[in-house]
């Protein structure tokens, strides 16, 4: 998860200090120390940070990510620690010319720079019952798989790592090939990734969990092969660099109930910016309907979902919507704010 | 802060003994209802008498002789300790967890030492306890890990796994039920654990608490009270024991009901452990007789408010049917000039 472009936002979960951690500085806020950068591969940077005054560091699940404060935006990047008891985290971050900016703050960074975070976050952890775990890394969508890789390892779990990425291009190859031993399959050609893929997603045992990270298209891909195949939904598990481009939508209006003032959603603006547009803040933060942060009640209309966070159950609940990125299916949608 | 207790007093005990300074009244008002009651831990709640809740674990004047009836329990009947194989890292992440909150709690009785390289070494004074171990290897320490942190805490200690959309009841080691059993809950979803409880379902009240839970992010704490009463200062009031305990609901009524009869309160702590993702259930149980809570005029009354209004069916369920009036009458005459 390396390009979740995120503005600003003053969202802050407010929780106790729960681990005995000196580097927390605010609620749930990281003051973190630059230690070390390097080039993991062409274009990807590596920044490992430690706690500003030498603390330990809040432990995370597999497969989390940190969301760093840069500049004036917030990205998410993932953790490719095991995240037991962690005395860093490390980044691994790939510079897009077309990004919002945010991988070329990282790529600016230097050992002794200072940086803020929010605690890590957990969206895309194994499951502790899965017999083998089938591991899918598209290119830089490496790092929450190395995460799941050293977890494996730690824990004495069946797994397989299939990395598909261009000649020249993968990251963290070495540390890979040393924790994974046989267990890697490097596949720098795209047709032998994707032959890979479908083999295993053909022949994987019974009570398999796939994971896969990577592009939308190969994530996509997965996807539905998985399903043709069969596969139950819970145990296919992916992880986005962001949400597919969506359609600009039909502009619908915002009713708020306890204000009742009426926001008009234009095509192309989405509920949420048209809501921060009419002073309403609501808390946010990934913006592209992964992380959960910005759900909103719905006390009439019916939703148009288009996010990655509610359940089936919940979607067709219809008593909430994630505003980042979902509209309206009717003209009016009343909302308890 | 505290209260000026010299106006709250009854006049046979000042000041007031702990049990009562820092007992989990938990009646707001003079009606109780389930509800999805949950806040977040670790800031102390003021109470009429004193405070409670200013660390997750509360170490007391019964600690040696809990952990003391926690193990002989657990020898008389190992099956008070379950866990599912795909536990054991939520396990190790547990016992992390509790043992440096019980540091936290009482630094002058707990150290916890971490040599690197995955070891530590734990002190418990209390106890006359000192262990080396090597986290995640459960051949350093001399039981299994549960089974050998259970009765170092106040706590029973459930670990609840995430997947497939729920929350499921994997492991735990629960020498307090009040009513309840571990090994007939074990490998269950929440929602098929609180299946017998009246009146929560229709209004959604634990599939609501399990939705918060799941969406908890790592490190989070909170916590929320539950109440019942039992005769005798009786912690362990299993459904494997109720040939022992059960008749005595019967014969209160006939023996000193103030010094017999107890409110039990449980504090129950729900934390997301940081590096599994499972979610820890700790519940801590007090139990003060109507004695006690007679030395504080507002419980006192509040208390035989609540008792007369219960609907018959919670009254049941919580096993008062047959001396909840005979409770409320005691503490109205305990209360009289």
């Amino acid at each position: 998860m390396t390009t979740t472009s995120l503005v600003p936002a003053a969202s802050e979960l407010a929780q106790a200090d729960p681990s005995p951690t000196v580097a927390v500085t605010g609620p749930g806020l990281l003051s973190l120390r630059v230690q070390a950068v390097e080039t993991a591969a062409d274009g990807v940077r590596t920044v490992t940070l430690t706690g500003a005054d030498g603390g330990a560091l809040p432990a995370h699940p597999p497969g989390s990510h940190l969301v760093l404060h840069c500049g004036g935006r917030r990205n998410a990047y993932s953790l490719t620690g095991c995240g037991t008891r962690p005395r860093s985290y490390t980044v691994s971050v790939l510079l897009l010319g077309d990004g919002q900016g945010g991988s070329r703050w990282v790529h600016g960074l230097q050992p002794g720079d200072h940086v803020l975070a929010d605690r890590p976050r957990s969206a895309f952890a194994p499951v502790a019952t899965a017999r083998h775990h089938l591991l899918i890394a598209g290119g830089i969508g490496i790092t929450p798989l190395l995460s799941h890789a050293r977890a494996a390892r730690r824990w004495q779990r069946s797994f397989e790592l299939l990395y598909g990425y261009r000649p020249g291009a993968g990251a963290h190859l070495p540390e890979l090939r040393e924790l994974c031993g046989p267990r890697l399959l490097e596949l720098p050609q795209l047709p032998d990734f994707l032959a890979a893929v479908e083999a295993r997603l053909v022949a994987s045992p019974v009570g398999t969990h796939v994971y896969a990270c990577g592009p939308a298209a190969m994530l996509d891909a997965v996807l539905e092969r998985a399903d043709e195949l069969g596969w139950p939904q819970e145990r296919v598990h992916t992880e986005r660099f962001s949400a597919a481009d969506l359609d600009p939508g039909a502009p619908f209006r915002a009713v708020l109930r306890r204000s009742g003032r009426r926001v008009p959603v234009p095509s192309g603006v989405s509920l949420l910016t048209a809501l921060e547009g009419a002073g309403v803040p609501v808390p946010n933060l990934c913006r592209q309907g992964v992380c959960g942060e910005c759900r909103v009640g719905v006390l009439a209309g019916a939703p148009l979902h288009r996010d990655l966070f509610l359940s089936d159950e919940e979607k067709a609940a219809g008593d909430s919507v994630m505003c980042c990125v979902s509209r309206s299916e009717d003209p009016d949608l009343e909302l308890d704010l | 802060m505290t209260p000026d207790l010299d106006d709250r007093l009854d006049l046979d005990a000042r000041p007031l003994p702990r049990r009562v300074r820092e007992f989990p009244f938990p009646f707001p008002t003079d009606s109780y209802r389930y509800s999805t009651n949950v806040e977040a831990a670790g800031a102390a709640n003021p109470t009429a008498a004193g405070a409670w809740g200013a660390s997750v674990l509360a170490v007391d004047e019964f600690y040696v002789g809990d952990a003391t009836e926690c193990a002989g329990l657990l020898a008389a009947d190992p099956s008070r300790c379950q866990e599912l194989p795909h536990m054991r890292p939520a396990v190790w992440d547990a016992v992390l967890y509790v043992l440096t909150q019980l540091e936290r709690a009482r630094p002058d009785y707990f150290r916890l030492e971490d040599l690197g390289e995955d070891r530590f070494r734990w002190t418990n004074r209390p106890l006359g306890l000192q262990q080396s171990f090597r986290y995640g290897d459960d051949s350093t320490l001399p039981t299994d890990p549960l089974r050998w942190l259970a009765p170092q805490v106040q706590d029973d200690l459930v670990l609840l796994d995430q997947r497939e959309g729920a929350l499921w009841a994997d492991a735990g080691v629960v020498t307090a039920a009040a009513d309840w059993s571990m090994k007939f809950d074990v490998g269950m979803s929440f929602l098929e654990v609180h299946g017998p409880v009246p009146r929560i379902h229709p209004e959604r009240i634990i599939s609501r608490a399990q939705d918060f839970l799941m969406r908890l992010q790592p490190g989070e704490e909170y916590r929320r009270t539950n109440w019942t009463m039992t005769v005798g200062r009786r912690l362990d009031v299993a459904t494997e024991t109720y040939p022992e305990w059960g008749p005595d609901r019967r014969l209160v009524l006939a023996q000193d009901l103030g010094a017999r009869l107890h409110l039990r309160v449980e504090v129950q702590h729900l934390v997301r452990l940081p590096s599994s993702g499972a979610v820890l259930f700790l519940i801590r149980t007090y139990l003060l007789p109507l004695r006690d809570i007679a030395h504080v005029p507002q419980w006192r009354d509040r208390l035989a408010a609540v008792l007369d209004e219960l609907p018959e069916d919670m009254a049941d369920y919580k096993g008062l049917t047959r001396y909840r009036r005979a409770a409320a009458d005691w503490l109205r005459a305990a209360g009289a000039p």
